[in-house]
C-alpha cells in the first residue's frame, strides 16, 4: 500500500497475535524459516543475522504482494479475521468521549448494534455501529454482530436524536447479516430495516457510511444509506454471503470461492461498478496486523466526508442523496432511452435527462472500469 | 364499478391459456389435496373453491383481476438488465435471462403502469412470482421506483402488488441498492403527502420484504401468504429447532402487527377501492 509507511519487515511482530490465514501459507514458510535459523544460531553459535535479515525483508516483499493482490475469496478471508479490528476498536483508538446510548425505547438493548455520542477529528457526531464481539462471551452478547429489529429500531432512534440536535451520523457496518430468529421475525426485522432505508434517506443531517469488514446483505444496508459509502480496501460488501449464493445458485457451499469472484463483492469492484465512493487504504497485512494505521485511515476518510458536507446545505445534502440512491443502480438499457440519448446527441439540448446515466455512462464504464474490476481478483 | 361477473369470465379463460391447463380438466388442489375443477378456480381467481387456497398467479392475469377491463396501460415496459457484473453461475445469467423471458413472455419481474380500478385511477406495479421468483434486480427497482415516482408526480394512488424471493443475486450490490432506492422513493411520496397500498402476495420475502413492501401506508395481504424476511430453512438451521406452526405467514405477520388487514383475492378490488376513498386520493 503507498499510503502507508509501516514497517512491514518485522516477521515476528507481523506474525504476533494474528497467525496465518490459508493464502499467507508463503509468509508461515519464511516466518517458520527465521525461526529455525535463530534456533540454530542459539543452538550452533553461528552468526545467521545476515541470513535472518535476508528472510526478513523477502517476509516485507511476500506480505505486500500478496495484499497487493487479494482474490474476492482472500478478501472475504481477511475481512472475517478473528482480529480484525471490531466498532469498539476504532471507538478507542479514534472516537473520543464515547456517551454510549442504549434505549430502543420499544423491546431492549441490541447488543449487536453500538449507538452514542462521539467526537470524531473536531465534530460531535453519532456513532451507530455493528458490535461482533472480541472473545467468544461477548460475542454471544451481541449474536456475533447480527442485529435483531431493536438494534436497527435503535439505531434509527439516536439517529433521529442526533437529527434534531444537528450532530452528522457516523455508520460503521460489520455484520454477515441481520439475525435470521424467530423472534427477529416476530418483531419485524423486515419492517424495521425497511423503516431505517425508508427515514435514512430523508435524515435532516449528513450521514456518512463505511464498511469496515463484512457487509452483510439487508442487515448492513440497514445501517447503510447515506451521502457517502466508503469501504475499507480489504472490507466486502455483497448482496449474499459468498457461501449462501454458492449454496443457492452452484447448489454447492463448496463454490464459494467462485461465488465471491461472481459477485464482485470487493471494494475495488464495487468502486468500479460506482457503487460506493470510496476505498479507504488498509496497510499491507491488513487492519488486523494494525489496527492503529487502519483507524487512522478510517478516521482521515470520515474526517474528510464531514467536512464535505458540512458545507452544504441540508437541502442539497438531501437532493444528492436522493439523486445518489437513484442513479446508483441504474443498470439496464431500454430500446426507447438508447433512442432519445441519440436524439439529444444530435440535438445538443436535452442532455443529461434520465436517460445518458443508464445506457450510454453504463457502455462506457463497461469498457473501461469493469475489466479493472476482473483484475482485481 | 358494476359487471364483476363478465370480468370473472374474461379472466377465467386467459388465466387457462396461460397455465396451459385446458379448460374442464380436473386437478388436485395443492393444499387440501380435493379434486378440482381448473375451470371453476379459474373463475374463482385461482383460488381453491373447496379450501380456499390462494394459488400464485402471473402478473398479467393478476392485473386483469384487478383493473377495470381494457384500462391498464403499461409503462417502462422495454427496460432490461444489463448483466451489471456480467454472472455466471452453471450457466450465465444472460441466457437464464433468456429462458425466463421466453417462459414468461416479459422482459423482467415487474409489470408496471396506469389503471383503474373501479373507475379509481392508480399506478399498479405487480410482480411476477414466475419470473425467477420475481426477485429484484435493476429493472425491478427501476420500474417500482419509476411507478411511485409517477404517484407523486401525478398525484394518483400506487398500489404495489409484491412477490419475491428477494434481491436477485446474479446482479450483486446493484441488486441491493434497490432497497434503498425504492425505499427513498416512497419516502420522497409521503412527504408529498401520496398513498401507497402494499398488497403482499405469496411470496413476499428478504430483500423486497426489508424495503417497499413494508412502507405501504396500508399493508393488506392475501391469505395463507408467505411473508417473512429470513428463509425458514436458515432460520432453522441458526436456532436448531422447528418453527412454529403458520410461521411467517399472512396471518402470523397480522398476529404481529405488520399487516393491517387480510383480504381474500375476491374482494381485493373492492377493498383496494374502499381505501383509495378513505384516504380521499
Ligand atoms: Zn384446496
Amino acid at each position: 500500500m503507498s499510503s502507508t509507511t509501516i514497517d512491514t519487515e518485522s516477521p515476528d511482530l507481523l506474525a504476533a497475535n494474528v497467525g496465518f490465514l490459508e493464502f499467507e501459507a508463503p509468509l508461515a514458510r519464511i516466518h517458520n524459516d527465521i525461526e529455525q535459523m535463530r534456533r540454530e544460531a542459539r543452538e550452533s553459535g553461528r552468526d545467521l543475522t545476515a541470513d535472518v535479515a535476508r528472510q526478513a525483508k523477502r517476509f516485507g516483499q511476500t506480505i505486500r504482494k500478496l495484499y497487493a493482490s487479494l482474490s474476492p475469496w482472500e478478501t472475504v478471508q481477511v475481512a472475517r479475521h478473528p482480529k480484525r479490528p471490531l466498532v469498539p476498536d476504532y471507538i478507542q483508538r479514534i472516537f473520543r468521549d464515547f456517551c454510549e446510548l442504549h434505549g430502543d425505547r420499544l423491546h431492549g438493548d441490541d447488543h449487536a448494534i453500538i449507538t452514542g455520542f462521539a467526537r470524531l477529528g473536531g465534530h460531535k457526531v453519532m456513532l451507530v455501529g455493528h458490535n461482533k464481539g472480541r472473545d467468544l462471551k461477548e460475542r454471544i452478547k451481541c449474536n456475533f454482530g447480527c442485529a435483531h429489529p431493536e438494534g436497527y429500531r435503535k439505531a434509527l432512534a439516536k439517529m433521529k436524536l442526533a437529527e434534531k440536535f444537528g450532530l452528522p451520523v457516523v455508520c460503521l457496518i460489520d455484520t454477515q447479516g441481520a439475525y435470521p430468529g424467530v423472534g427477529a421475525e416476530e418483531r419485524g426485522i423486515a419492517s424495521a430495516i425497511a423503516v431505517n432505508l425508508f427515514e435514512m434517506s430523508r435524515l435532516r443531517t449528513p450521514i456518512v457510511c463505511a464498511v469496515i469488514g463484512e457487509g452483510g446483505s439487508g442487515g448492513a444496508l440497514g445501517i447503510g444509506v447515506g451521502d457517502r459509502v466508503a469501504m475499507f480496501q480489504h472490507s466486502f460488501y455483497s448482496v449474499i454471503s459468498p457461501e449462501g449464493c454458492a449454496a443457492i445458485l452452484w447448489k454447492t457451499g463448496e463454490k464459494a470461492k467462485q461465488a465471491a469472484e461472481a459477485l464482485n463483492l470487493t471494494s475495488k469492484s464495487l468502486k468500479a461498478l460506482n457503487l460506493i465512493d470510496h476505498i479507504i487504504p488498509e496497510p499491507a497485512g491488513g487492519a488486523h496486523r494494525f489496527p492503529d494505521q487502519a483507524a487512522a485511515n478510517l478516521e482521515a476518510c470520515l474526517c474528510d466526508a464531514l467536512r464535505d458536507l458540512k458545507r452544504l446545505k441540508i437541502e442539497t445534502i438531501l437532493k444528492r442523496r436522493y439523486d445518489r440512491l437513484r442513479h446508483i443502480g441504474g443498470f439496464f438499457s431500454s430500446a426507447q432511452e438508447e433512442v432519445r440519448i441519440a436524439a439529444s446527441q444530435a440535438v445538443r439540448t436535452v442532455r443529461r435527462a434520465a436517460a445518458p446515466r443508464l445506457t450510454g455512462r453504463l457502455a462506457s464504464r463497461r469498457a473501461t472500469s469493469l475489466p479493472a474490476a476482473a483484475h482485481a481478483g | 364499478m358494476a359487471g364483476e361477473p363478465t370480468e370473472k369470465a374474461e379472466m377465467s379463460s386467459v388465466s387457462e391459456r396461460r397455465a396451459g391447463v385446458p379448460a374442464g380438466l380436473w386437478t388436485r388442489c395443492q393444499k387440501c389435496g380435493q379434486m378440482v375443477y381448473e375451470k371453476e378456480v379459474a373463475e374463482a381467481l385461482n383460488v381453491c373453491p373447496s379450501c380456499g387456497f390462494h394459488r400464485r398467479v402471473d402478473a398479467r392475469t393478476r392485473i386483469r383481476q384487478l383493473v377495470d377491463p381494457e384500462s391498464f396501460e403499461e409503462f417502462a415496459a422495454d427496460l432490461q438488465t444489463v448483466d451489471p457484473l456480467e454472472f455466471k453461475d452453471r450457466i450465465p445469467y444472460k441466457e437464464r435471462i433468456r429462458e425466463e423471458q421466453e417462459k414468461t413472455g416479459e422482459k423482467d419481474a415487474v409489470i408496471v403502469g396506469r389503471a383503474f380500478i373501479r373507475g379509481r385511477a392508480v399506478v399498479l406495479a405487480v410482480m411476477n412470482p414466475g419470473f425467477i421468483m420475481a426477485s429484484m434486480g435493476a429493472v425491478v427497482g427501476e420500474k417500482i421506483t419509476r411507478a411511485i415516482e409517477k404517484g407523486a408526480d401525478e398525484n394518483l394512488p400506487v398500489i404495489l402488488v409484491t412477490a419475491s424471493g428477494g434481491a436477485r443475486m446474479q446482479e450483486g450490490m446493484v441488486s441491493l441498492v434497490q432497497m434503498a432506492k425504492t425505499s427513498a422513493a416512497l419516502a420522497r411520496l409521503h412527504d408529498a403527502g401520496g398513498l401507497c397500498i402494499v398488497v403482499a402476495t405469496d411470496p413476499t420475502t428478504a430483500g423486497v420484504a426489508a424495503s417497499f413492501a413494508s412502507l405501504g401506508d396500508v399493508i393488506v395481504a392475501e391469505p395463507g401468504a408467505m411473508i417473512g424476511f429470513a428463509g425458514p430453512r436458515v432460520i432453522a438451521n441458526t436456532i436448531k429447532a422447528e418453527l412454529p406452526e403458520g410461521f411467517q405467514t399472512a396471518e402470523f405477520m397480522l398476529e404481529h402487527g405488520f399487516v393491517d388487514r387480510i383480504v381474500a383475492r375476491g374482494e381485493l378490488r373492492k377493498e383496494l377501492a374502499r381505501l383509495i376513498d378513505y384516504c380521499g386520493k
